[in-house]
């Protein structure tokens, strides 16, 4: 399955770079299509490369698909903001005009939504919460919708099945990643507490992984590349790692064993730290793989445009092997939204796995060394 | 660096969607699949506890057949031998008892043979006895006669008790 997955995306790239190639050779741009946002790159000739990245990988309130010249093809999103001053406003993100207008006392500045009042100044007295349906967002919703058909039907087969049924069709893909999530994720660490923590487990590996695969979609938002999102995830993890402590973990943490007097002073406030450095780096690894991901296909998409910009035979002669890197990397995306999936699933259980046998040895032992983990 | 700027909204949807689909796949996905999952395993085990089960009944089986057999090997091999015994002994038996009753024919032959003999020797005895007194009665009976004539008389007498 991850192999069809893998040529789907590359073939995806491949139509899609060439288109922005072929773009590029004909100013005079025929039909277009929706085009991956590789081709946003050279539609702001005056942007900076690196910034175009920066804005492709980060959130916005619209999914832009391509510009050409003044025609932006853009799918204008809801915006939610609620401000105890002002109440509840919701409207759509066209209203903005691509951020030369303001609507109902709100004004865009680079995707962030400030108040402004009648005069049109930054009104620094009103408190503005954006809840708005950003492009993350309702990606995120999709990889949900999806992620909940395919799962609930595949129960509904189980069920109706019964123990004595072979899987079928979509059983037989999602069934191994679950019997590995239980027996070599949950089992090996929780022992005989995983049946707590599987549904937990299951469903944190689940939904990285859909909003990873779609993150990958040329042209889609990056959700797992998001800082926030990932935050959420990890503090969930510290949450559930903080319920399954017991006394035992705790004396262990204020009062570590076998060690002298001195060194105890010192290891308190580091066993301290450790609790939240975990979920931390959870956060962190999720996050950066993913934006890295996403910067270096950017990366090398946008090497034929830098190219092509100081001479149009250089743009051209780079494009294949632009595109070999391109297509490399992309496979490589794949086996890491697999790989990241597993291992924030992996160490949320390992980490919780550590409460319980605060019993024996030093916790840090075992836990530190997966740190390193990128 | 905006990227590295969690925002408020996202965090909020974030929570509430992860929430919510945690519940509804535990309680719509997770129960079911896992339920439907370990059933299966457990059949499984079953079935293969019950094969393993079921094969070391026919090897206990088997086992039970084979001291059988071989308790029937021995039974058959201790009464072939019992028979070859009691066989044997009969034979022995009767040879013995036609010994016994030949040494015993013998013993009564040779008593038989010796009381003839004793009384055959009885009887020559006797007839030698009669014998002597005849011829010493008519040596006696001689000598009152003539001395040359008793000497060739003897000497007929016993010429002829030698050809008797």
């Amino acid at each position: 399955m991850k192999y069809i997955l893998a040529v789907a995306f590359s073939t995806f790239m491949m139509f899609f770079s060439n288109v922005s190639s072929a773009q590029e050779k004909h100013e005079n741009g025929e039909g277009q299509h929706a085009v991956a946002a590789e081709k946003h790159g050279e539609s702001h000739e005056e942007e900076k490369t690196g910034d175009v990245i920066i804005h492709h990988v980060l959130d916005s309130h619209e999914f832009h698909f391509f510009s050409y010249g003044d025609i932006h093809a853009t799918l204008p999103l809801p915006i939610i903001i609620y401000s105890p001053e002002r109440g509840l406003s919701v409207f759509s993100s066209a209203r903005f005009e691509e951020g030369k207008e303001d609507y109902n006392g709100y004004r865009i500045v680079k995707e962030k939504i400030v108040p402004v009042d009648a005069a049109g100044n930054v009104d620094a007295s009103v408190r503005a919460f954006d809840l708005s349906m950003t492009k993350n967002v309702v990606q995120m919703f999709i990889g949900i919708i999806l992620l909940l058909v395919i799962m609930l039907s595949v129960a509904k087969k189980y069920k109706a099945q019964g123990a004595q049924s072979v899987p079928t069709g979509f059983q037989n893909a999602i069934e191994p990643v679950i019997t590995f999530v239980r027996d070599d994720v949950a089992k090996p660490n929780l022992r005989e507490r995983y049946q707590k923590y599987l549904p937990y487990l299951l469903t944190v590996f689940f939904f990285i992984l859909i909003n990873n695969i779609l993150g990958l979609i040329p042209g889609s938002a990056n959700v797992t590349g998001n800082i926030a999102f990932t935050l959420v995830l990890s503090v969930i993890s510290l949450i559930v790692i903080l319920i399954s402590t017991d006394g035992h973990f705790w004396a262990h943490i204020f009062w570590p064993p076998n060690v002298p007097f001195l060194v105890k002073l010192i290891l308190i406030p580091v066993e301290l730290l450790g609790i939240f450095i975990k979920p931390a780096a959870l956060m962190i690894r999720l996050f950066a793989n993913m934006t890295a991901g996403h910067i270096v296909i950017l990366s090398f998409v946008s090497l034929i445009f830098i190219f092509g910009k100081m001479n149009t035979g250089a743009g051209y002669g780079f494009s294949p092997v632009s595109l070999a890197f391109t297509i490399f990397i992309y496979v490589v995306e794949i086996l890491v939204a697999f790989i990241q999936a597993f291992i924030f699933t992996n160490l949320t259980a390992v980490f919780i796995g550590q409460t319980f046998e605060s019993g024996h040895g030093h916790d840090d032992k075992n836990g530190h060394h997966e740190e390193v983990f990128v | 660096m905006e990227l590295l700027l969690p925002g408020f909204g996202i965090i909020f949807w974030t929570l509430i969607a992860f929430v919510v689909v945690l519940l509804i796949l535990k309680k719509f996905a997770w129960k079911p699949i896992l339920k439907t999952l370990k059933d299966r395993e457990d059949n499984i085990a079953n079935a293969i506890a019950s094969a393993e089960k079921v094969k070391q009944e026919m090897a206990q089986l088997k086992n039970e057949n084979e001291t059988l057999l071989a308790k029937a090997r021995e039974e058959r091999a201790t009464l072939l031998k019992e028979a070859k015994e009691t066989a044997d002994k009969m034979v022995a038996d009767a040879q013995n008892k036609a010994k016994a009753e030949y040494e015993r024919i013998l013993t009564d032959a040779q008593a038989a043979i010796v009381q003839q003999k004793n009384s055959a020797l009885a009887d020559v005895k006797n007839q030698v006895g009669n014998l002597v007194i005849e011829v010493a009665e008519k040596v006696l009976r001689k000598e009152l006669s003539n001395k040359g004539e008793q000497e060739t008389f003897i000497k007929q007498l016993a010429e002829g008790v030698k050809l008797n």
